[in-house]
């Protein structure tokens, strides 16, 4: 369940999701120590993304319980607010604000939600463009930019918040194949660097590189976990075989 | 040049092109002969000579002098004082009223989105004409007679007469403060366009804009002389008046249009992908900040291009005034070309100007949505 | 309310359920509440005084409007006035003993707007049943074949008018929107200019202008001894007009089609009328048809416009029974009558286009 004895940064407990009669979420479980990177997969349609956007409240779970860094999440607008300046979140589509410049789209939270003086912000995001090599392409917009360099954008924009945790809805599912690596060296240092993450990718050789722990998720349920050596080599699941095969396959 | 040879498809479609303006003109020389025959015939004049002579028709509201000693001319300027004067108002309410009913349709409450769905519905599926007769009709028989008229402000008289309230009697300080009021817009602009610090700039403006008219009016010995309206035999003497025809028009055009409006806005304001709002509220950001400083902004680049067309068909929208009595543009060329007799000449003037308007609201949109794609996305 | 845009699921436990939407989507907040207590107050109040004055108070029948009004002390609606004009103001001046006729003409137009509405009869049979029952209906209107009685148009009045003047008007302008989108597309300049001369004034002008035009400027244009008909010089207007708002239509729908498939036409040697007919104009109106219901909403919201120039339309009539000796000054149950009627007509119709709208967008993405 836990990754060694690391203090609990996320815990799940037996939480529940339906649309309307549909079971999105069917008694999830999980912990995610301090300084643990997990990555999550499963087929389309799993639940993958539902679990980890109810962490940070993009949707509600309906019961059970979600507690992050000790604090339970309620529908307690201030509570969620509070939680969410600790979690950051980069998506699949990248969600970059089309009318603001790269250096505004990272200091739009600081400067609002921080309440950090310009100059400071500017200071900050201009250190992560740097930490994701693209600190040449501030005063540029996002539709300038091509695909990988905007996902690099959009994690040096959740970095700025400093969070807790960082989450990534299938980050490189919509980049193209020669711009993903690019993003996945930047997510690789993240993890290097000791981040709490929870990622949900098709990328197999990632996982392997980075995670601490694999979970599998089929229908709404967590089928399997594991270390990453023991999922790959020796899955107990037959759904969990069936689901690598296909994705490990060509 | 290349020599044509015959099928060349470019020689049939000069052809073609001369065939077309060919027809199109001689359609119009007869229309235009037919037309000058049975004018000469019925002994009415052509040519715009009419503008000059005397109107011989009291307007019963205007915001420029007019006697019916006026000239057609000038009483025609009437109307389109009239008419620029209510679609500029209707055009301000009907923006306020329509935002906020937009807003409405996304709130949270839900009979509040439902109190917004039933005014967009039952508003934009019944005729205007039908909704300004109901209005004018309200504001005449509903309204108190002249004896019992409804005082809502001391010196503010609402009765079947229309609107009646004090105004300041003019004195040439106010015309030093309107001098002012412009330079302090001027100064503001440009302060915030080039000044530093957002923040600082935007006080220094403010100030200013409030301030200097107010400056020159103290500094001129502040004369507010009230001209103040009073119940005589017949009517109110004194003050300004709003005649129910103009409130009707008001009314009736700002609630009709709000209702579009409302929808432009909306749409608008879902037409900005939920990915947007979505990242904006997991890096911290609350839904206020989140609408102000990532929904809007893209929201209104959607909105602003239909918003205009809405403001243009507001101000064709007010020649329905015709039906209750209301003196604008249609109104005048109407009775106009009663007197008259000239249509073709009233109403092409007519046309003209309505066309004039559209064109510069025409102009306005494309420089607006250069304006919009010449930056980022 | 700037909390407008969290996600709500919904949970297969009935009574938990409502009572948890009520709090999320009533008391949501302080502000959110505070809205809940007044809308509820308001609407009460206003429910109360409505239901007071409609049904309460009303008078079902009387032999005139003072005695209606006598009945129900001042404070009632007279439904009875409607029960006596109602007749006049959906027919108006048309021959009493043939009303029947133009209550076919409304059932008509009824029905095929209603089998509009079937998605498998979309396409060319639709347009032949649309041409045939305005035919129909023109001749049933008009009579003097068939053993009918004819009947003048200034006779017409009332909702068969308003229907006919939007109907006929769209039909007719519909054909003539088609060659001025096409023109203005055109690689000629000459027929381009045209085209975007003749777009471009109409749509700057208000359409009671176009009316006045065609009213009163009409019999100038035309050779001494030619008369055309209050009626017609109406509808001409009205075509003039629509004709334009429909071009623009029609050419979103053409823009929103891939240069590909016009390229594919040329490539397998459809000439253009061929390429235009069979390929191009089937999907772009097939795109402009829910566009092409809203300018047809607001054509027969427009025909409110005839009043002014004279002709006897659905408001006119209802004006005309208002100011009836014997029952003067009913507003509110003469306009409510028409509104409610206009209404349903706007209402249905917009309904359907934006149905059409969301399964076309749902088929394209």
């Amino acid at each position: 369940m836990n990754g060694g004895d690391r203090p609990a940064m996320i815990e799940l407990r037996h939480v529940h999701k339906w649309y309307g009669a549909y079971h999105a979420l069917n008694d999830i479980s999980l912990t995610v120590g301090r300084g643990e990177r997990v990555v999550v997969c499963g087929p389309s349609g799993s639940g993958k993304s539902t679990m980890i956007r109810c962490i940070n409240r993009l949707e509600t779970h309906e019961a059970g319980e979600i507690v992050v860094d000790g604090n339970a999440l309620t529908g307690d607008l201030k509570q969620v607010e509070a939680i969410r300046r600790e979690v950051g979140m980069v998506f699949q589509h990248f969600n970059l604000f089309p009318h603001l410049t790269v250096l505004d789209n990272l200091t739009l939270a600081p400067i609002w939600v921080r309440r950090m003086r310009r100059k400071e912000a500017e200071e900050l995001a201009m250190h992560f463009l740097e930490r994701v090599h693209i600190p040449e392409q501030a005063a540029k917009y996002p539709g300038q930019l091509s695909g990988g360099q905007q996902q690099r954008v959009a994690i040096a924009r959740a970095l700025c918040m400093r969070p807790q945790v960082m989450l990534f809805d299938e980050p490189t599912s919509a980049l193209d194949p020669e711009m993903i690596k690019e993003v996945l060296d930047v997510m690789v240092a993240l993890a290097e660097e000791g981040m709490t993450m929870i990622c949900v990718t098709h990328e197999m050789g990632f996982a392997r590189t980075v995670a601490d722990m694999m979970v599998f998720m089929d229908a709404g349920e967590i089928v399997e976990r594991a270390p990453p050596a023991q999922f790959f080599a020796a899955p107990e699941s037959d759904r969990t075989r069936i689901f690598l095969s296909r994705i490990l396959g060509h | 040049m290349r020599a044509f040879s015959p099928g060349d498809p470019r020689l049939r479609a000069a052809l073609a092109q001369i065939a077309v303006a060919a027809s199109v003109v001689a359609l119009a020389a007869y229309l235009v002969h037919n037309a000058l025959v049975n004018l000469a015939r019925e002994g009415i004049t052509s040519g715009f000579g009419y503008l000059y002579h005397q109107a011989s028709f009291a307007i019963g509201e205007s915001l420029i002098a007019y006697t019916p000693a006026d000239s057609y001319g000038r009483a025609l300027l009437v109307g389109l004082c009239n008419t620029l004067f209510v679609a500029s108002l209707g055009v301000v309410l009907a923006t306020v009223l329509g935002t906020a009913i937009g807003i409405a349709r996304l709130a949270r409450n839900w009979l509040v989105r439902q109190a917004a769905l039933v005014y967009v519905e039952a508003l934009r599926n019944v005729p205007l004409l039908l909704q300004l007769i109901v209005w004018w009709d309200l504001l005449r028989v509903s309204a108190p007679p002249l004896r019992q008229a409804w005082q809502p402000l001391p010196d503010v008289f609402v009765s079947v007469r229309g609107i009646v309230f004090p105004v300041p009697v003019y004195a040439p300080v106010y015309r030093w403060m309107g001098l002012a009021l412009v330079v302090a817009l001027i100064a503001g602009w440009a302060m915030l366009r080039w000044g530093r610090q957002r923040r600082v700039s935007a006080a220094i403006a403010a100030a200013l804009v409030a301030g200097l008219p107010l400056a020159v009016f103290v500094a001129g010995g502040a004369p507010l002389a009230w001209n103040r309206p009073v119940l005589h035999f017949f009517n109110f003497v004194g003050g300004a008046s709003l005649s129910p025809e103009f409130a009707a028009l008001l009314f009736g055009l700002t609630v009709y249009t709000a209702a579009f409006i409302a929808e432009i806005v909306r749409s608008g304001i879902e037409g900005v992908s939920r990915g947007q709002t979505e990242a904006a509220l997991a890096l911290g950001l609350n839904p206020a900040q989140t609408l102000r400083l990532v929904v809007l902004p893209q929201a209104l680049r959607i909105i602003v291009p239909p918003m205009l067309n809405e403001y243009l068909a507001l101000t064709k929208n007010s020649s329905l005034a015709i039906a209750i009595g209301y003196p604008e543009l249609m109104s005048i060329t109407n009775t106009t070309l009663n007197q008259t007799g000239q249509a073709v000449e009233a109403i092409a003037l007519m046309m003209a100007i309505y066309l004039a308007i559209s064109l510069v609201t025409s102009l306005s949109m494309n420089w607006f949505n250069r304006r919009v794609t010449r930056v980022g996305p | 309310m700037a909390d407008a845009f969290l996600a709500n699921g919904k949970r297969p436990e009935p009574a938990r359920q409502a009572w948890r939407w009520m709090r999320a989507n009533l008391f949501g907040g302080v502000f959110s509440s505070i809205a809940t207590l007044l809308a509820v107050y308001l609407i009460a109040r206003a429910g109360w005084a409505l239901a007071d004055w409609a049904v309460i108070h009303a008078v079902w029948s009387a032999p005139d409007g003072r005695a209606c009004i006598a009945a129900s002390g001042g404070k009632g609606a007279c439904w009875a006035f409607l029960g006596y004009w109602a007749r006049f103001i959906l027919f108006g001046r048309y021959p009493y003993a043939e009303q029947w006729r133009p209550l076919v003409v409304v059932v008509l137009f009824v029905a095929l707007l209603l089998a509009s509405c079937a998605r498998r009869l979309l396409g060319w049979r639709i347009a032949v049943l649309w041409l045939a029952g305005i035919a129909i209906n023109l001749v049933l209107m008009a009579g003097g074949v068939a053993g009918l009685e004819p009947v003048g148009t200034d006779r017409w009045s009332g909702l068969p008018l308003t229907l006919i003047l939007a109907i006929v008007g769209l039909a007719l302008a519909f054909p003539l929107a088609i060659v001025l989108a096409l023109a203005r597309r055109s690689s000629m300049p000459a027929v381009r200019a045209l085209a975007v001369a003749y777009i471009e004034l109409v749509r700057g002008v208000p359409l009671i202008t176009v009316l006045f035009m065609a009213s009163v400027m009409l019999p100038l244009f035309l050779p001494a001894g030619v008369t055309v008909n209050n009626l017609l010089r109406a509808q001409l207007g009205f075509v003039l007009f629509y004709a334009a708002y429909l071009a623009e239509v029609v050419r979103g729908g053409l823009q929103a089609i891939p240069k590909g498939q016009e390229e594919a036409a040329d490539a397998l040697g459809l000439g253009f009328g061929r390429k235009m007919a069979l390929v191009i104009l089937p999907q772009a109106l097939k795109i402009a048809i829910p566009p092409l219901v809203n300018v047809l909403i607001a054509g027969f919201k427009d025909t409110t416009l005839v009043t002014i120039i004279g002709l006897f339309d659905l408001m006119s009539t209802a004006a005309n029974a208002i100011t009836d000796p014997r029952w003067r000054g009913f507003y509110p149950e003469a306009y409510a009558f028409v509104a409610v009627i206009y209404f349903a007509f706007c209402f249905f119709m917009s309904r359907y286009s934006q149905a059409l709208e969301r399964s076309l967008a749902g088929g394209r993405r």
